[in-house]
């Protein structure tokens, strides 16, 4: 079983590499974006700097993770029915689209740093920060776009499904994010606050394992 | 008739909940006033629209477990009734906080109502919106089933953290934030009234049996419609 899970992130890896221009395509995305809030506002203060990037986050996501099943072919699809199982698939989706948003999460945090300044005081909790939101907002956006792919109108609905659902963990997200930002945390708030973030992320991990094959056989 | 019995029920629970709800005696608190009337209405719609919710999930359930298309149009109906008690639940308290959390002139109501508790509600009410999208989207009968029967029990597993989980971490004017001390609000028996007690349960009883019943009217009519794809 983890074999099969690695060859099949090997594949979309490979996929990755030979095929850059999705990949250069997104990061062009992040790059223009902040780039675009960088010359409408200059120094923006804490809050509005640690809302801003978390909703850049939320659609680079979109747009990195949708394609992940739009990018599969009916035949391949086929070809991939006859030699995994579903749960092998859905695990190697969730794994590859993970470590691809943890790498643009902190490639757009970057970018962030060098444009729009830096108010934040711990910058190393903030990045951990940034790492575990990158995760779990690609999780909930993989199995948003595995339901969306069997639809028709799909790049649209992936927002439509999944920004409702992500609220939850955004909103967490963005209270965490504020102990970087110099907040006062009561005691154990901040331990409660990752707990629940990665709560919430194994319950999604959970019913995708669950419900993935449902909606894999056509 | 034997099987009428829970809509006649229903019928004179809610002419009780109104006739007694307006007139019976209620305790009177700083701020809240006889506005505290509005527990037999605003908190009942959640109570509904939650076990709606219920009914729905478990019938998506159902239709994954035997892809019987009658248990989609059962899940498809309780989930729009439910929503559309959610949307009752949200108007209702959106009208009670103009009256009661508004401290000064000034506030606008845009801004009281950016609470916890009410961002939790409004969050589900979109995750069930985009249900409704989402089937909308296909052509398909048995693919929308399918695939509307898994964003279905998502949706509702994102339901626990959107209205009960975060609403209660963090300070809210609602009752059941931290600062309260109250927990669930309405199902703690320290926390309410005997008066208000007498006709808020049989409030919840009888919203809770008008929603089944719009459901059930809905379901019926829609499994006359789809007579011919219903194979029993």
């Amino acid at each position: 079983m983890a074999r099969r899970i690695l060859s099949l992130l090997k594949k979309d890896l490979l996929l990755e590499f030979r095929q850059q221009h999705s990949f250069y395509g997104i990061l062009l995305y992040i790059a223009s974006t902040i780039f675009v809030l960088y010359l409408s506002i200059d120094k923006p203060d804490g809050a509005i700097w640690n809302g801003l990037f978390w909703v850049i986050q939320l659609f680079i996501c979109v747009n990195a993770v949708a394609k992940s099943f739009l990018q599969e072919s009916r035949g391949r699809m086929l070809y991939f029915y006859s030699v995994v199982s579903p749960v092998e698939f859905i695990i190697a989706k969730i794994v590859y689209n993970v470590i691809l948003m943890i790498g643009m999460s902190l490639m757009s945090l970057l970018l962030f740093l060098i444009f729009l300044d830096n108010p934040v005081d711990n910058s190393l909790v903030f990045v951990g920060i940034v790492i575990l939101g990158g995760a779990s907002i690609s999780i909930v956006f993989t199995l948003m776009s595995a339901i969306a792919a069997k639809a028709q109108q799909n790049a649209a609905l992936v927002a439509i499904l999944g920004f409702p659902v992500i609220l939850p963990q955004l909103l967490l997200l963005m209270r965490l994010s504020k102990t970087a930002f110099a907040e006062v945390f009561r005691e154990g708030a901040v331990i409660r606050l990752v707990g629940e973030i990665a709560g919430l992320d194994v319950l999604v991990i959970v019913l995708g394992i669950i419900l993935f094959p449902y909606l894999w056989k056509d | 008739m034997k099987k009428n019995w829970w809509k006649i029920l229903s019928l004179l629970l809610l002419v009780y909940t109104v006739v007694g709800g307006l007139l019976m005696d209620v305790p009177r608190l700083f701020i809240l006033n006889e506005s505290i009337r509005n527990l037999y209405f605003h908190v009942c719609m959640w109570f509904g629209m939650m076990i709606l919710f219920i009914v729905s999930f478990v019938y998506s359930i159902k239709y994954l477990s035997g892809f019987n298309l009658r248990n989609d149009i059962y899940a498809h109906n309780f989930a729009a009734v439910g929503t559309f008690f959610g949307i009752l639940g949200y108007s209702t308290g959106a009208i009670w906080a103009n009256y009661t959390w508004i401290t000064d002139q000034s506030q606008s109501l845009g801004s009281v109502l950016k609470e916890p508790k009410l961002i939790g509600a409004a969050i589900a009410l979109l995750i069930y919106g985009a249900y409704f999208v989402l089937r909308g989207s296909f052509t398909d009968i048995d693919k929308r089933a399918r695939i509307s029967a898994v964003y279905n029990i998502f949706a509702f597993a994102m339901l626990f953290p959107s209205i009960w989980i975060i609403p209660r971490l963090v300070g809210s004017l609602h009752p059941g934030a931290p600062g309260s001390e109250s927990g669930n609000p309405a199902l703690n028996f320290k926390d309410i009234d005997s008066r208000l007690r007498m006709v808020f349960y049989p409030a919840v009883i009888g919203w809770t049996l008008l929603g089944a019943w719009i459901a059930t009217l809905k379901i019926r009519l829609q499994l006359i419609k789809d007579k011919t794809l219903i194979n029993e």
